[in-house]
Parts: structure tokens; C-alpha cells; sequence
């Protein structure tokens, strides 16, 4: 059974807060992303209060979340419960800002947990400035069941996140990949979906059939994907909350492949191969009716939508070898906006629009980079044996790839990068994955 | 039952109807059940030059292409004459051509290439007189390597194009 997708409730403490207005903003408490951090902001987060006995294992396991959330980061970093000098017993009480200060804390989050007859989860919490000495916004509650705890905890991180940085936060959100198994001439692929963490792992094919590079709807709700089940590669949508799914393309003798989904999650728009030739079409999921983008003898595939819908990126060895190029969304003459040396491939629209992440080929190596949607500011984040695939973070800070050791030994798995190129980190899944998808902002 | 749960097992029973042919990814080997084979020993004996044993064999049921290529040698087109002859002599066959690309590149443009590499080999066995309706193509981009080492030795074995025969005149 799939973790259901329900909105978690939340508001605002108003009434059992001293109102912080004023102090809310402007802060010296504050991360500035784009400059790129070099020394983590240290934080505190000692275990959440349990109000009732029902919650004392979630008031600390919600606790370790929000702080493997935010270490997680490279933007902060915890400071153990070990050094901390006071305890937090009661959510009420006026934080005793010396003895914070006395750590070298900077932020503090408290929090207190209850659980009501029904399983519910109540969660408040608060963030505190240390040496403003004072509450940065207000404090918040987040209800929802006790299953989806971890939900809640991550809801908290992206709210001290958000404050702190001033970017959306990304924790609250889930990544759909292909879980591998198996030799490197046999592998064995299944589509998973996890938290972004790698928590809650549950898999939505079986191996019988080769799957590939599956693509979140704008809304989460459904997954585009390739499948061999049919004996040729095929694209299809899986609607995650019903598990029902649905070829989207089988016209005989041709492939589909690289589905991704429009802005509007109306229109997908793919690569078609037959007679050896790949071209980009856009179909229409009300209508069915497939209309051809692009008409060329190269190779097109790998598309991408911009944030507004109206221009496509994608990749074409229509100058020899493979390389980025922008055209509207409705198809017609591309812009090429790649001309560094080497390969370039698989460009993904950032989800703000600032930025199109790709994989490029070099001299032997692979790389996950960043360019301006006009090609400029190429930067490239990472280098290995091979990696590629980037998806964006909801909040456009960060990309998810994969990467493949070499030899015969070689497996893939998850990586994520900053788009700054630091915190380079793997995403801790048991087993090979590849080709993750990274979900907007749960509700 | 919950909505996955039926999913899972609508892709179960579709596995079990179209896994009758584990051995489709040109190990080479004799020993290798054809498509739509019942049982081993399928492909008869190669010394029999109607066998599907003498094709992957003594024809040789491969081409090799060079790093992002999907022209054919003369070496390959040598095979591919054999391959021509050989469906022509035996018509009571089809065949599938799969094309496979080596890792290094990415997921999408090795899809697109293996079907360039299949499309290439398909048209020159129809230039040589096979009827276009014994041929289909599929491509496995860099998912199915017969070689996994991962230098030059074991790439230019993985850059293929692979003729799989199964019986039945047509497609």
C-alpha cells in the first residue's frame, strides 16, 4: 500500500506565542545560498516534549529527523545533545538564551509531540534566533497519522529551512528510481519510490521487465516511465494512488522512450524511434493525439520542459555529436546553447526557471552541470567514472544524479549535489538505484 | 487487494507470458534456447546448416560498430550477406535485430543509437532481398552489455547489432 498523500494541516501558534512580529525578519540568523557555505551554521535540536506517553518515541525520533534534514544540508550542523548545557522539559517555557549562546548555537529548534486516541499526531514547534534572542516567525503545529511522522518531522525542517535561508524548503518531498539487482549483463530493474532521504522505500514494478527513467507529475500523483514489457521500449503512466497504469504509445514497429510531463501535467512529450530514427513528439493525455515536434535525421531525445511550458531543452547530435539545444514548445527551428568541448546530454529545466542541469561526457569522464538557460555560467558540479541524469530539487538548490563505478563490478547509485557543487553526498538506499525523479513539495 | 498489489500481478502474469527466451541478449552460446523455443536443444546442433545454432554460430548472428557509429564495416556487411542467405534459404524463419550501445553515454542517446544500429543492420539484410516482414528492430541502448569489463575491449563487443531468429515466417 502506498503512503496515502494527504496534505498535513498546519497553522500557525498565534495565540500560544508572545507575537514575534518584527522580529520575525531581518535577522542576522540568515544563509545565503547562492555564496556558497563554507561554515555550516551550528544548530541545536534537543529531543521534541512528549505531552502525552503515547508520544515519547516520536518526540525523539521527530527530533533527529528534522536535524539529519538540515545537517544533511552542509548548510548547518548539529550540535549534540551531549553539549548541551540546558534541557528542554516544557514547549512553554522562555528559552534561556545563555545558555545556548554558551554552546555556540545559533538556532535553536524546539518542539513538543502529542498523540490523541486516534493515532493523530500533533506537532509544535519553534525557531530561535540565539543571539538576536528572539523567535524567528512564528511557531507552527503539523498534524497528520502517526504513520506519516517522518512527513511531519521533514514539514518542521523545511519551515526552519525556509526561514533561515529564504529558498523553499525540499525535505517534504519523495523520489520515484529504478532499484537494480543483479550482474551488470543481467540486471534486474524495478521502480521505487522513497522519501528523499531514502526512507519508506516500496517498489512499484516487479523485475520481470527492464524499466527506465521514470518522471514525476508536476503534482506528484502520477509517474511517467519506459517498460519493456512488451518486448520494446514503451512509455507508460502509473497513477501512484490507484497503482493503475497505461501504455501511452504502441504504434507497431516503433520505440518510445524519455517521457517527461509539461508544466500542466496535461502533455507529455517523449522520443519516438522508427526506422532507426529518433525524433521528439508531444501527446496530448485528454485526447490521445500525438503531434511531431521535431523532424530531423539526428537524434533527439531527452526533453525537458521549461517552468512556463513554452520552450522545450533537449539533446541532438544533429551537429555531430550530442548537444543542448532550446526550441518553443510547440516544436520549430532549435537554439543550440551548448559549445563547450565534449558531450552534452539529458538537460532538465530547473523547477525556478534559473538554470538547466545536464550531464556532459569529457575526455573519459562524466559530469553533472549547471548552465544559464541561454548556455552561459557553465559549471560543472561533479566528475566520475560516469555520471548522469540529474533531477532537480523542488526548490531548485539542489540535484540528485546518478553514478556508476566502473568495471565488472560496477553499480549504480544515488547521488546529490548542491547546485554550488559542494555537499556532494549519497543518498543512503540499500542496494544499486539509478535514473532518480525527484517529486515537487508534498502538500 | 489493495490497488499496487493488482498492479504487481498483472506484471507477473505478463512476465510469465513473454519469458520463454532468457537467452536473447547473443551470449553466443549453443546451448541458448531460440525465441519462442520450448525447450533446450532448440537451436539443433550447429554442424546442421538449418539450424538456428549454425546462424549464431557459423553465419554469425552479430555486427560490431565503431564509438557512436551506426555505418557498417565491410566486416559487418560480410555477416550480413551471410544473415541475408541464410533467411532467404529459410524462410520458415523471422528475426529480431536488436541494436545495443556500450555504457559510455548516456541512458537516452544509447537508446536512440541502438536503434540506428539496428535500423542499420535491418536495411541491409532487406537490400540483400530479405522481406521486410520477417524483420523488426529493438534497440537496448546501454542495458544489456555482453561484456562488462569497462575499457575499449569490452565496448567494441558491446556497440552490436544482434540478429535473433525465431521461428515463424513473419512478424
Amino acid at each position: 500500500m502506498l503512503r496515502v498523500l494527504t496534505p498535513l494541516f498546519a497553522l500557525a501558534l498565534g495565540a500560544m506565542l508572545v507575537p514575534a512580529a518584527g522580529l520575525a525578519q531581518g535577522g542576522p540568523l540568515r544563509i545565503e545560498i547562492d555564496e556558497g557555505v563554507i561554515e555550516p551554521l551550528p544548530f541545536a535540536v534537543p529531543d521534541f516534549v512528549a505531552e502525552n506517553a503515547a508520544a515519547a518515541e516520536f518526540a525523539r525520533n521527530i527530533a533527529r529527523v528534522v536535524a539529519a534534514d538540515l545537517a544533511g544540508t552542509g548548510l548547518f550542523r548539529e550540535i549534540p545533545a551531549e553539549a548541551h548545557l540546558a534541557r528542554v522539559t516544557n514547549f512553554a517555557s522562555p528559552v534561556q538564551y545563555s545558555d545556548w549562546k554558551a554552546i555556540n548555537a545559533q538556532a535553536l529548534i524546539t518542539g513538543a509531540v502529542s498523540v490523541d486516541g486516534n493515532g493523530r499526531l500533533n506537532v509544535k514547534f519553534r525557531l530561535f534566533d540565539i543571539y538576536s534572542e528572539a523567535p524567528l516567525g512564528d511557531g507552527l503545529q503539523f498534524g497528520g497519522s502517526a504513520a506519516n511522522w517522518r512527513r511531519v518531522a521533514h514539514k518542521v525542517a523545511d519551515q526552519v529551512y525556509s526561514r533561515i535561508t529564504g529558498e523553499g524548503g525540499y525535505f517534504d518531498s519523495r523520489v520515484v528510481f529504478v532499484a537494480e539487482t543483479g550482474p551488470k549483463n543481467a540486471r534486474q530493474k524495478r521502480l521505487a519510490i522513497m522519501d528523499y532521504d531514502g526512507a519508506n522505500v516500496q517498489y512499484l514494478t516487479d523485475a520481470a521487465s527492464i524499466v527506465l527513467a521514470p518522471r514525476f507529475s508536476p503534482t506528484g500523483d502520477r509517474v511517467l516511465y519506459t517498460s519493456y514489457e512488451s518486448g520494446f521500449p514503451r512509455i507508460y503512466v502509473l497513477d501512484l494512488a490507484t497503482g493503475g497504469r497505461r501504455g501511452l504509445d504502441d504504434q507497431p514497429g516503433s520505440m518510445t522512450f524519455a517521457p517527461r510531463f509539461a508544466p500542466d501535467g496535461r502533455r507529455v512529450v517523449f522520443s519516438l524511434a522508427q526506422g532507426g530514427n529518433t525524433d521528439l513528439y508531444e501527446l496530448d493525455l485528454s485526447n490521445g493525439r500525438r503531434t511531431r515536434l521535431t523532424s530531423a535525421p539526428s537524434i533527439e531525445t531527452a526533453p525537458s520542459y521549461s517552468p512556463d511550458g513554452r520552450q522545450i531543452v533537449f539533446e541532438s547530435d544533429r551537429s555531430g555529436v550530442p548537444q543542448i539545444y532550446v526550441m518553443a514548445a510547440s516544436g520549430g527551428e532549435a537554439r543550440r546553447i551548448s559549445f563547450g568541448q565534449g558531450r552534452y546530454g539529458t538537460p532538465v529545466w530547473s523547477p525556478r526557471g534559473d538554470y538547466i542541469a545536464f550531464t556532459k561526457q569529457h575526455q573519459g569522464r562524466f559530469h553533472i552541470g549547471v548552465m544559464r538557460t541561454d548556455g552561459s555560467e557553465e559549471r560543472l558540479l561533479t566528475a566520475s567514472f560516469l555520471d548522469e541524469g540529474p533531477s532537480w530539487a523542488p526548490n531548485g538548490r539542489v540535484i540528485m544524479f546518478t553514478r556508476e563505478s566502473a568495471g565488472a563490478e560496477g553499480a549504480p547509485a544515488l547521488f546529490s549535489v548542491d547546485i554550488t557543487g559542494r555537499n556532494l553526498r549519497r543518498v543512503p538506499v540499500q542496494g544499486s538505484a539509478s535514473d532518480p525523479s525527484w517529486s515537487p513539495l508534498l502538500p | 487487494m489493495t490497488p499496487i498489489s493488482k498492479t504487481l500481478m498483472v506484471v507477473a502474469a505478463l512476465a510469465v507470458a513473454g519469458c520463454s527466451n532468457p537467452d536473447r541478449f547473443g551470449s553466443g552460446s549453443g546451448a541458448g534456447m531460440g525465441a519462442g523455443g520450448s525447450g533446450f536443444g532448440m537451436d539443433g546442433v550447429a554442424s546442421d546448416p538449418r539450424s538456428v545454432a549454425y546462424f549464431n554460430q557459423t553465419v554469425g548472428d552479430r555486427v560490431l560498430f565503431a564509438v557512436d557509429q551506426s555505418t557498417l564495416s565491410d566486416t559487418a556487411r560480410a555477416t550480413l550477406d551471410g544473415q541475408a542467405r541464410w533467411l532467404m534459404d529459410n524462410p520458415e524463419y523471422s528475426a529480431t535485430i536488436e541494436g545495443h550501445a556500450d555504457e559510455q553515454g548516456t541512458r537516452e542517446y544509447n537508446l536512440a543509437l541502438g536503434a540506428r544500429r539496428a535500423n542499420a543492420a535491418q536495411e541491409y539484410l532487406i537490400s540483400r532481398g530479405v522481406s521486410p516482414a520477417r524483420l523488426r528492430t529493438v534497440s537496448y541502448g546501454k542495458e544489456r552489455p555482453i561484456e562488462i569489463c569497462s575499457n575499449e575491449a569490452c565496448y567494441s563487443q558491446n556497440r552490436r547489432a544482434v540478429t535473433v531468429i525465431a521461428a515463424g515466417a513473419g512478424v
